[in-house]
Order: C-alpha cells, then sequence, then structure tokens
C-alpha cells in the first residue's frame, strides 16, 4: 500500500531532473561583456554582423570566452572586465554609430544549457543588480491641448474663406471658441466645421450679446491621441536609452499615462535623467545654399564647395542630407536660426496622394509652429526648407524640400520616392519630437555595490534559515525530518528552477519570499509527521500509519494553501515593483511547495519502507504513549 | 524526542473569558496608539524622497544637514543608519519641484560637501504616486479579507469564517499597533509581510477547525467544549513546531537581512507569535460564541462523508479512548 507506481515515481524524477537542468545556470555566475545593439532601425542584427565583430576581435587579438547572437543583438563575453574595456573600443572603432556598443554583464553558464533548454539564470531585478527605475508620467493635458492649438488657425482661415463673420476665435484649454454677432452665422459655421472636420464635437451656447461655438475633440480622436501619444513617447525614449548604452533596458507603458524605464546598472544618474528629458531634437532651418541646380533659389554651387573645403559662411553651417537612393549625401548649407522645432510638430503621417499617386508625409503643426512657418514660407517661397533630426549631438537632415506655398499647420511634404520611404522619414521625425512633456513621477537607484549586499543578505538569510531548519527537523522527527529536508530543498530547487524558466523579474523582497515560502512550506511535513505520530500512538501499525498520516494531513495542507494563495494573488493584482516580485515568489513557492512536500517526500518515505517486507518500527521520533 | 507529552486535553476553552480578555486588552491597545500616534507611513505612500549616502569615514552630520539647508530644504531629516558611515536622509514630497530634479540637487550638494560622499539609493516617489500606492494597499488587504471569508465559509460554515478572520484581523491591527508604537517605518515591503501573515495565520485556524470538524464526527458523545479543547490539544504540537521552522527563517531573515528586510521580518515575528495565540484562542472561543455546534455542522458532515466513502479511504478508524479522557 505503500508503493508509488513507476509512472508516477517516474514523474517524479523528471521534474526533479528538469529543476535541476534550469536551476545550474544560476551557479555559474557571470562575466563581463559587451552587447552590440543597432542603434538606429536601419541597421540589422545578421549573421554579417556576428561576422564582423568575430573579425574585428581577431585582428585586435581579443581574446573571447564566448559569443552568441539572438534577436537583441550580438553579445560577447570576457575573462575579465580589461579585456571588455579594450573590446569596447574595438567595436566602436569598427561598427561606427549605426550601433550602439554597451558593457554588459552575462551569464557564464555553459552555451548548451542555453542552446539545448533554453535555461537563463534568474533575472535580477534593479534592487539585486543595481541601475535606475523611473516611472515617468505623460501629461495627456498637455497632449490635448496642444492638438486643439493648430485649429484656431485653421477655422479663421476657412471662415474667411466662405465669408462668414466672426468676432474671435480662441483656444480655451483643450476647447476652441468661435463667437459671433448672429445666430445665423453660427449655423452658417457650424454646417462648415462640422463639414470638414468630423472628429470635432460641436456645441453652441449664448454668452450675453453673443453666439458662440464650442469644438472639442470627440472621445474616439481623444482616445487614439493619447495612445499615439503614449506609444510615440515610448519609441522616443527607446531611440534615448539607446544612446546610453544600456544592455537591457526596459521601457513599458503602465496604466494610461505612464511609462516605466528601467535601466539596469547605469550610475550617472544625472545624465540618464538629462537625455530621457531631452525636449524636441528635431529643427526646421532654412537653406542658405545648396548645388542641387533644379530650380530652387539659393543654388551656388561655387559656396557649397567653398565650405566642403572649409569655408563656411558665418551664421550658417554645412550639413549633409540623408543618403538618397544612390547612397548620395548631398552636402547643404543651413542657416543656423530655427525656425521651428520638434515641441511645434503635433502629426507627421504617411499618407497616399490622390494627385501623384505617390506618397507624402503630411504634417500639421501647433499654433506657435504655424505662425512661424507662416512668416518663413510667406517670404521664402522657392526655397528649400531643411528638417534637420539632432542624434547623439550629430546633425543630420532628413530632407530639404522646397517650399512652393504660403503654409501654415497643415502641409505636406512630397517627393517621396516610395512608400517605405516616406514611413522611415516620418518616424524618424517624430522620433525627433517628444508627443507630451513627461515628468519623472517616482525614481528608484540602487547602486551597483548595493545590488551585490543585497544579493548576499537574500542569500545567507534562506541558506541560514534553511540550514537551521533542517537541523530542527532531524534531531525532532528523524528520518521522518531528514525525508522532510530533502522534500524541502527540492522544494528550493523547483523554486528557483521555475523562477529561471519564466524569467521572471527577482528582487530583494523576492528572495525574502523564498525564504519565507521555504518556512511555511515546512508546514505541510510538520503537519504529516505529527498525523504519522498520532496514528501510531493509536495504534496503527507502521504502514497504515504512513498512509493515513500522509491521507489526513492532504486536506488540511491544501485548505491552508488555498488561503496564502489568496493573499499572494490580492499582493500580485494591487502591488508593483517590488511588491508583485514578492507575490510571484510567494504564489510560485506554494505551487512548488505542494508539489515537494507531499509528493515527493511521499516518494521517498515509500522508497524506504514500502518495499520492506516487514516493517515493526518508523524513525519518526520518539512516540509518548499515554 | 517529543516535546508535547500531554496526557488530558487542556481546558483551553475554559481559559476563553481571560484569553479573550487579553486579546482585547492588546486590541484595544493597538487602536489607541495607531489612532493617537498612526503609522510612521515610508515614501512609498507619503511621497517624498529617501537617500541613503555612505562615507568612506565616519560621516559628519552637521555638514551634511549644512550641505541640504543650503539647498532650501529645511524639513530633511539627516541620520545614521546601520553604521556611522552610512545616512539616511530624507525629504517630504514637494508638489512645485518634481522628484528627480531635487533628488539630482540634493546629490548635488552633499558631493560639493564631500567629494566622497556615494550616493547608494535614492527613492524618489511623488505625491500623487505615493497616493495610489497607498489606495492599491488598501484595496489588496480588502481583497484578501473577503477572499479568505468566503472561502473559509464555503469551505466550513460561516461561524469559523467569520471567527478565523476576527481572529486574523486582530493580528494584523496588533502588527499595525506595533508599528504605531515604536513608530517603525511602514512602507510596501512591510505591507507584503502583513499580508502574508493574513494568509498563513488563517491556516492555523483551518487546522483547528477541520479537527473540530473531524473531533464532531469521530466523536459522538462529548460536548462542544471538550471537541474544540481535544483538536486545539491535538494540533498543538504542530502548531508549535511549525511556528518555530517559520519563525526560524524570519529570524535568518532579521539578522542577515540588513535594513531593507529588517522591518518586513519584524511584521512577520510579530505576526507569527500572535498569531499563534489568536487563531488558537481567539478563534475558538469566538466560533463557539457563534454558536458552532454538532447540530449545525451535522449537513456538513454527511456531506463530507459522502465524499469521503466515494474516495478510497473508507476506514474510519475509531477514536482513541485517550481522545475522551
Amino acid at each position: 500500500m505503500n508503493r508509488y507506481p513507476a509512472w508516477l515515481n517516474g514523474l517524479i524524477a523528471v521534474v526533479v531532473l528538469i529543476g535541476l537542468i534550469y536551476t545550474i545556470p544560476n551557479f555559474f555566475g557571470e562575466s563581463p561583456a559587451v552587447q552590440v545593439t543597432p542603434a538606429k532601425a536601419t541597421a540589422k542584427i545578421d549573421p554579417a554582423l556576428l561576422e564582423k565583430v568575430e573579425a574585428a576581435f581577431k585582428k585586435e587579438n581579443i581574446v573571447l570566452a564566448g559569443i552568441m547572437s539572438d534577436e537583441r543583438g550580438v553579445k560577447a563575453r570576457f575573462a575579465n572586465t580589461d579585456t571588455q574595456l579594450k573590446a569596447k573600443d574595438v567595436l566602436e572603432a569598427n561598427l561606427g554609430k549605426d550601433y550602439t556598443v554597451a558593457l554588459n554583464l552575462q551569464s557564464r553558464s555553459p552555451d548548451w544549457l542555453r542552446n539545448w533548454f533554453g535555461a537563463k539564470p534568474m533575472y535580477l531585478g534593479l534592487d539585486l543588480r543595481g541601475g535606475v527605475h523611473f516611472l515617468m508620467q505623460v501629461d495627456m493635458k498637455a497632449v490635448l491641448k496642444k492638438s486643439v492649438e493648430g485649429y484656431v488657425s485653421d477655422f479663421k482661415s476657412s471662415l474667411r474663406k466662405e465669408r462668414i463673420a466672426y468676432t474671435r476665435v480662441s483656444n480655451e484649454g483643450q476647447e476652441i471658441q468661435v463667437r459671433f454677432n448672429s445666430a445665423a452665422e453660427l449655423e452658417k459655421a457650424k454646417t462648415l466645421i462640422g463639414k470638414n472636420y468630423s472628429n470635432l464635437t460641436l456645441t453652441d451656447t449664448a454668452l450675453g450679446e453673443e453666439q458662440v461655438l464650442k469644438a472639442t475633440l470627440n472621445l474616439v480622436e481623444q482616445k487614439a491621441l493619447q495612445d499615439a501619444a503614449i506609444k510615440q513617447n515610448i519609441h522616443t525614449l527607446h531611440n534615448r536609452v539607446n544612446e546610453l548604452g544600456v544592455a537591457e533596458p526596459i521601457i513599458q507603458q503602465q496604466g494610461a499615462d505612464r511609462i516605466v524605464v528601467q535601466l539596469p546598472g547605469v550610475q550617472d544618474t544625472a545624465e540618464a535623467k538629462r537625455i530621457l528629458g531631452r525636449t524636441a531634437t528635431l529643427q526646421v532651418r532654412m537653406v542658405t545654399a545648396h548645388g542641387m541646380n533644379n530650380g530652387a533659389r539659393d543654388y551656388d554651387q561655387q559656396k557649397i564647395d567653398a565650405a566642403v573645403n572649409g569655408t563656411v559662411p558665418a551664421g550658417s553651417e554645412l550639413l549633409k542630407v540623408r543618403a538618397n537612393k544612390a547612397g548620395f549625401e548631398e552636402p547643404i548649407l543651413v542657416d543656423k536660426e530655427v525656425v521651428f522645432s520638434g515641441d511645434n510638430l503635433t502629426a507627421a503621417d504617411p499618407r497616399p496622394d490622390s494627385q501623384s499617386g505617390g506618397t507624402v508625409i503630411s504634417i500639421r503643426l501647433d499654433a506657435k509652429g504655424a505662425t512661424a512657418m507662416k512668416l518663413a514660407s510667406k517670404e521664402g517661397i522657392k526655397r528649400r526648407m531643411a528638417v534637420v533630426l539632432i542624434e547623439k549631438d550629430q546633425q543630420e537632415v532628413l530632407t530639404a524640400p522646397e517650399i512652393q506655398a504660403e503654409l501654415s499647420s497643415n502641409f505636406v511634404i512630397t517627393g517621396m520616392d516610395n512608400i517605405q520611404e516616406a514611413q522611415e522619414l516620418s518616424l524618424l521625425m517624430r522620433a525627433g519630437a517628444l508627443a507630451a512633456p513627461m515628468d519623472i513621477v517616482e525614481e528608484r537607484t540602487v547602486g551597483p555595490s548595493m545590488g551585490q549586499e543585497n544579493i548576499k543578505r537574500g542569500v545567507h538569510s534562506t541558506l541560514w534559515g534553511f540550514a537551521a531548519i533542517a537541523l530542527m527537523m532531524m534531531i525532532y522527527y528523524r528520518a521522518f525530518g531528514g525525508v522532510s529536508v530533502v522534500a524541502l530543498a527540492v522544494n528550493l530547487l523547483l523554486l528557483v528552477a521555475l523562477l529561471s524558466m519564466l524569467q521572471a523579474t527577482l528582487t530583494l523582497p523576492g528572495l525574502a519570499a523564498i525564504a519565507l515560502a521555504l518556512g511555511m512550506a515546512i508546514d505541510a511535513n510538520v503537519l504529516i509527521n505529527e498525523r504519522v505520530r498520532e496514528e501510531l500512538r493509536n495504534g496503527n501499525t507502521p504502514q497504515s500509519a504512513i498512509h493515513a498520516g500522509y491521507d489526513r494531513a492532504w486536506d488540511t495542507i491544501l485548505d491552508s494553501n488555498v488561503t496564502t494563495m489568496i493573499a499572494g494573488l490580492a499582493l500580485f493584482m494591487f502591488g508593483t515593483g517590488p511588491v508583485k516580485g514578492f507575490a510571484v515568489v510567494h504564489v510560485l513557492g506554494i505551487i512548488t511547495s505542494m508539489f515537494s512536500a507531499v509528493l515527493v517526500s511521499r516518494a521517498i518515505v515509500n522508497m524506504i519502507y514500502g518495499y520492506r517486507r516487514k516493517v515493526t518500527k518508523l524513525s519518526v521520533g520518539q512516540i509518548f504513549k499515554a | 524526542m517529543e516535546l508535547f507529552r500531554i496526557k488530558n486535553d487542556i481546558p483551553f476553552m475554559s481559559y476563553g473569558r481571560l484569553t479573550t480578555a487579553i486579546s482585547l486588552i492588546t486590541f484595544i491597545l493597538a487602536i489607541f496608539f495607531l489612532a493617537t500616534r498612526g503609522l510612521n507611513f515610508g515614501v512609498d505612500f507619503t511621497g517624498g524622497t529617501v537617500m541613503e549616502v555612505n562615507y568612506p569615514q565616519a560621516a559628519d552630520l552637521d555638514s551634511i544637514r549644512k550641505a541640504v539647508d543650503s539647498i532650501g530644504l529645511k524639513e530633511a531629516t539627516v541620520q545614521n543608519f546601520g553604521s556611522s558611515k552610512d545616512v539616511l536622509i530624507r525629504l517630504p514630497a514637494k508638489s512645485d519641484v518634481s522628484v528627480a530634479k531635487l533628488s539630482e540637487q540634493v546629490k548635488t550638494a552633499l558631493v560639493a560637501a564631500d567629494a566622497k560622499a556615494e550616493v547608494r539609493r535614492v527613492e524618489a516617489v511623488g505625491a500623487q504616486v505615493g497616493n495610489e500606492l497607498y489606495e492599491n494597499g488598501a484595496l489588496a488587504l480588502f481583497f484578501v479579507v473577503v477572499g479568505i471569508m468566503l472561502y473559509l465559509w464555503m469551505r466550513f460554515e460561516w461561524r469559523f469564517a467569520l471567527a478565523a478572520i476576527i481572529a486574523n484581523m486582530h493580528d494584523v491591527v496588533i502588527i499595525l499597533g506595533f508599528f504605531a508604537f515604536f513608530q517603525w517605518e511602514f512602507n510596501l515591503t512591510v505591507l507584503a509581510a502583513v499580508l502574508a501573515v493574513l494568509g498563513y495565520s488563517v491556516n492555523e485556524s483551518v487546522v483547528v477547525f477541520d479537527r473540530v470538524r473531524e473531533n464532531f464526527r469521530k466523536m459522538r458523545k462529548a460536548t462542544v467544549v471538550q471537541v474544540i479543547d481535544n483538536a486545539i490539544t491535538r494540533t498543538m504540537s504542530r502548531t508549535v513546531i511549525t511556528h518555530a521552522m517559520t519563525q526560524t527563517m524570519v529570524g535568518s531573515m532579521l539578522f542577515f537581512g540588513g535594513e531593507v528586510l529588517h522591518n518586513f521580518a519584524l511584521a512577520l515575528t510579530i505576526g507569527i507569535l500572535f498569531g499563534i495565540y489568536s487563531s488558537v484562542l481567539v478563534a475558538c472561543p469566538i466560533a463557539m460564541w457563534l454558536g458552532v455546534s454538532r447540530a449545525n455542522l451535522i449537513g456538513d458532515i454527511d456531506k463530507d462523508k459522502k465524499e469521503k466513502d466515494g474516495a478510497t479511504n473508507e476506514k474510519v478508524v475509531e477514536p482513541h479512548p485517550s481522545d475522551f479522557a
């Protein structure tokens, strides 16, 4: 009766073996590494990149401890930090600015563990490996406000065109107000605006003598704008984090209007904040001279030649236009004065052009941008205008189209070769502009030495606690205590394996939860051992005492674990950051403890007692009989 | 070795009045301190900034205070932390300056005062975020209480559910009372500990209630008081050993876990100690006064028996004579 069927023993053995495989990578520690990731959307991760990296190392006689390539980039490990630093310099010199080279730590676990089983060490949270955590709040009010600003001049010009008499158009927060002297004019305007702008909700009220038409963005449009703003900000943050050269950054949306940025290993928080919080890096400036003889004003090949040779006129700068299809980078002289910047850009989207059949980029500007654009385009017809993106303090002209009319808040850039180019260009333009202002509302920084110390603290707590429990159990329950300790060790093994498999973030509270999970899991074994003793006390035979002990205890173990599970789930649902880390381990710990405390310990007990012909005594400590 | 050589059942229920009175007094004291002193909430809940700064030599608190004062942060507190080389600086949340800017200002001032200052940890939480964490914490507590009650109600009976939850809320209030009395910092990690304790010490009640139910089935002639006394006595060994084991682990955390885990482990310690007491000596008398009897468990027992009959274990063991001693 105390034998498990072969399949169950086999299953237990397999689970423990799997646990072992996924736990192993945690023991190898980490070695210094560099990680190469693309810095631009155009740079690719392909086998050629891997070859290029390897070749660069070979040329400079840099000894590798390992190299691999995955969807995130190419990673190379080294024996020590000196080699790592040298390797970084070599790569930076060889790969140019298309790729970011970041210092990193990488697991020393053998490649076959990763290749065959995908076994990786546990993913350590920032409090264990050091780094910065920022929670950024996106100002959605500002997004909505900015998006309606552009309508002021639009309304004015379309009302004027239709000869509708208004007294004033103004921008009141997230609302545009148009005032009229007569209700008839208001009705006309309402029809006109309603026809042209389906994304606006219009209401009218009388304010004393005046009739007021109020226009706000409808809810669908507001939602779409907010989603776009978050997405845009995340995209921009990605670009900026690339600039910092962080190996494994996390940038995620949290809730409706927040973004979490986690930068492992970053120590210079001031620099990180400066780069993350930087405003527009997109500038629109007038072209002062160019060498393209296509009818645009300011064609002056001599000036360009002189500038290329080092004589740049005062007030101008020599920049290069992004390479065209043929790979030609046109040199161009650009005014230092900025017409408007990315701040004023509210949208840049590719859309098909009905006239030419090609793709154009549709641009929207806010009120300030519109005014500036109007002024510049009025006296600048037939001049070229450069859209400059500043990335890593490098200026690059994205495009330099010719102005063909007096423009305001809404216009298009034509001349795209194909839809891909239009998409890429609009992406780059948006990247230069933050869609919405952001503010850091939470910051958590942990230094690297502190992280090491926290690991030590967590591990020491667990191990010493475990040792003490093991000793007490074995003294008090003898062989059954020993079995409980083995079951507890299996529990620890499985918990670590599960955390490694899921790559759940392990924080210091998470480490505490591992310790606590063990401290609580022993409850199941104490329950069982006490039950076995009691059955013996009641005069049962050893074999039936084992059987009844495990059976009876099971109900209680299940009940008590469910209540613990409820607490764990609540923590998981409502907790954030470190508390969530605690909750994950807490819940997983309950699952592994049910398995190990009941199945594993029973299997071992069966192994010891189940196959003996005659058992006269169980080693479960002294039994007191009344 | 066996620590619990108990011949006769201990008449716990006859001490009911005494134990409940003790509980009531500690409970009222805890409420009193919570009301008068309040909890010392950490920056997680109040918003604000905490910075841990390390110096290679013993830190000069006065010059650090001066440095912090120089950027107009008069409300800042500066104190030693762990050792004389470690300093903890606390700044309240300010609505006009972003938390990120504030910590950078302080950092600059500290390095200007002493170039060897190393900022090891910064926790800066905006007031709004603090409010949300507070609300989520309260929500989590509510969810746990309701969840556990529903489960116990389903599994046992409403009298048990109510008794268990009263007993365990009493633990939570006492933990909070300790934190209020000693003004220990109450942060997110401590909240996690409190909720974990809530789940854990309900276990205790569950184990005893399981026994009570089982006894009602086996001890047909015994009175309710005898049934409960027997259940508590028989589970006492397990209760004490289990808690000793868990407390060993928590003690290890208290000892090795450093400052970050210190309050976490403290909350667990108080929770475990009072958990033993309350889940046995508070939950059972309450269940008894709420009128738990064989009669209102009969339906429950029959249902349970049917389930049991279907299972492999059909044997009903005769109670040992000592059960009726």
